[in-house]
């Protein structure tokens, strides 16, 4: 999913943001992203913060469905993995495995759910694999190195670094917790290890990949668009993203 | 049957579970490692039981409504929590688990609240024993219980609202727990309820067990019917705890607009699995009540594994209802309770003389709070 030996840059959209959100897809893809994420709203974002919960917000109030975000998605031709980014219920709701077809149907080839601990993932991991899709766990700061290896061990396409313990969110800097959880990760699975949670700069996305695989940027692309970014504008942003990560 | 001592990795049957983000993990880890230790140490139940006897006023007394009973033709005995410090059954799981969290060396309690009790509860703890409080309220629900906030505040405690969602008790438990996220080594998540991840459901259960153990030793026979309120169900569920395993029927109320076990469907918010108001794809619906405190739309996943049981049954009521039942209780009772607690009064003077209720019944319905919160509201809903 994500190519091993450069740095990968992940970019984030929050699907049905807007009418033609689906350019938001392709302006990634032509900046040079390695994969996109897709953000399958939810009405109650517990891990995410301002900016991600208003996207959410927007989207919602738009009248975006999962149905709908991936009917759009299957309109255009993107050559990079599509990863999808829910919470747990709109996973549960429709039934692990029917979910999963559905997102396999739309070309998404990742899940990230951000509320389904490794323990509580037995289910959706079985229904993913069946359906082609690979169920990302998310391993945090404070996550001790048994479960750190039982993360790595049962993540498939590569491993989430949460950076920091918070929501997600632009932030200054980087913390320092991220560099230190990327090389925890890296010792224990020979996945891809990407770091995301408040990478919001060019500078720190370098810093993030000298310690880890590549990186997640989604708050500060948000906060682009819900200012009235288009497409365009955040084709640049991209695209100075993936010069900093080389 | 009796509750489960320690459900095995939360689940209460197919419901409860830890649904929460890897980052918060670890500290339900260590909650629920600590509550199963203090839970077993004499001294720490007797610490408990000391605060609750000399602080919180505890025992609460059993009081026979007479004059409501024999209008309905009942026998109705009422377990006032109402009359506990700071005026609900809140104080019995907050005093225990502010203990906890002193315990663990955190300095810091971060709650949500709907109606204001719970957090006016942790706002009591937390001067009583030297801790601060941070508590995430609806700007709805602040709107519509400003003395508690009021109340809140006098008591040293910072009030944050809330203004995403609905900007009630859902939207408050979602801020309560980013910030707990954000916080973890000083802060303890002091849940109001019977609800969110492992060790939560169990421990606010156990801590809200002392209502029905008190009630189970002051009725003078075992009822047919024991009748709470439910809006995450945590009186309920100290109630049921003590008569779960007598032939008394156990009978929840639910508000008609947050009736998460009568019109909702299994799904995973706030951390567990449970019944939970929701659209066909799966996003969380808005509940509404005139009751802030049973204004959310999921329930505690026990409650869930009770209902499919058969072992608890669970029923509505409508505000018209509610306040028509505060009202009735106040006349022929001197006793004026929550907008909350009045959904269990309501079932009771709908259902009386009915199938579900018939008439001779022994009746324990638990007073889970006292109005004076509620008089504002009562008052503006009078001048319309």
């Amino acid at each position: 999913m994500i190519p091993y030996g450069g740095k990968a840059l992940v970019p984030y959209v929050t699907g049905g943001i807007t009418a033609d959100w689906t350019s938001y897809v392709l302006a990634y893809e032509a900046a040079g992203a390695d994969a996109i994420e897709i953000g399958l709203p939810f009405s109650d974002p517990m891990l995410d913060g301002v900016t991600i919960q208003q996207a959410s917000d927007r989207a919602l109030a738009r009248g975006a469905t999962v149905d709908g975000i991936l009917a759009d998605l299957s309109e255009i031709k993107v050559g990079v993995p599509l990863i999808a980014m829910t919470y747990a219920n709109l996973v549960f709701r429709a039934g692990p495995a029917v979910f999963c077809r559905r997102l396999a149907g739309a070309g998404i080839t990742g899940l990230i759910v951000p509320d389904l601990p490794v323990d509580e993932a037995a289910a959706v991991s079985a229904a993913a694999a069946d359906a082609g899709v690979a169920l990302i766990l998310l391993a945090a700061p404070v996550t001790p190195d048994d479960r750190l290896a039982e993360i790595g061990a049962r993540s498939r396409g590569f491993v989430y670094a949460v950076s920091l313990m918070g929501t997600t969110g632009e932030r200054d800097t980087l913390d320092a917790s991220a560099s230190r959880l990327a090389t925890r990760v890296k010792a224990v699975t020979d996945l891809p290890v990407l770091i995301g949670f408040g990478v919001s700069t060019p500078a720190q996305a370098a810093t993030a990949a000298e310690s880890a695989d590549g990186v997640v940027v989604a708050s500060a692309l948000m906060r682009r668009v819900l200012d009235g970014a288009t497409p365009d504008d955040v084709r640049t942003d991209v695209a100075a993203l993936r010069a900093a990560l080389g | 049957m009796t509750l489960m001592a320690e459900p095995a990795a939360g689940r209460f049957g197919d419901f409860g579970g830890r649904y929460v983000p890897e980052s918060l993990v670890p500290a339900c880890a260590e909650l629920a490692g600590a509550f199963r230790e203090a839970w077993a140490d004499k001294t720490f139940r007797d610490e408990l039981d000391h605060l609750l006897a000399v602080y919180a006023g505890r025992p609460t007394p059993l009081t026979p409504a007479l004059r409501l009973g024999g209008e309905l033709g009942i026998d109705l005995w009422l377990k006032r929590e109402d009359l506990a410090h700071t005026g609900s059954h809140k104080i019995n799981n907050v005093l225990g688990q502010a203990l906890l969290a002193r315990r663990l060396g955190r300095t810091r309690l971060i709650a949500e609240t709907g109606a204001g009790q719970h957090g006016v509860a942790t706002a009591t703890a937390a001067a009583l024993l030297g801790l601060s409080a941070t508590i995430f309220m609806g700007s709805r629900d602040i709107e519509r219980q400003r003395l508690n906030v009021f109340r809140m505040e006098m008591l040293g405690a910072t009030v944050v609202p809330v203004t995403s969602g609905s900007r009630t008790l859902k939207d408050a438990t979602n801020e309560a727990m980013r910030a707990w996220v954000a916080d973890v080594p000083h802060s303890h998540f002091l849940l109001g309820s019977v609800g969110g991840p492992h060790p939560y459901p169990w421990m606010v259960r156990e801590f809200q067990r002392v209502i029905g153990t008190e009630a189970r030793s002051q009725v003078p026979s075992v009822p047919d019917v024991v009748v709470a309120c439910v809006g995450g169900g945590s009186n309920a569920a100290g109630t049921f705890a003590g008569f779960v395993d007598t032939t008394a029927r156990l009978i929840g109320v639910e508000a008609a607009g947050g009736a998460a076990m009568t019109a909702g469907a299994p799904g995973v918010v706030h951390g567990s699995r449970s019944m939970v108001l929701q659209d066909a794809e799966g996003q969380i619906a808005e509940a509404s009540s005139i009751a802030a405190g049973l204004d959310y739309p999921g329930i505690g996943p026990e409650h869930a594994h009770l209902g499919a049981l058969g072992r608890a049954e669970y029923r509505t009521v409508t505000d018209a209802e509610v306040v028509a039942a505060i009202h009735r209780l106040a006349r022929a009772e001197g006793i004026i309770c929550a907008l909350e607690s009045a959904h269990a009064v309501a079932w009771v003077l709908r259902a009386a003389g009915s199938a579900d209720l018939p008439a001779g019944s022994r009746v324990l319905l638990t007073l889970s709070g006292r109005g004076d919160k509620d008089m504002v509201t009562l008052s503006e809903g009078a001048d319309k």
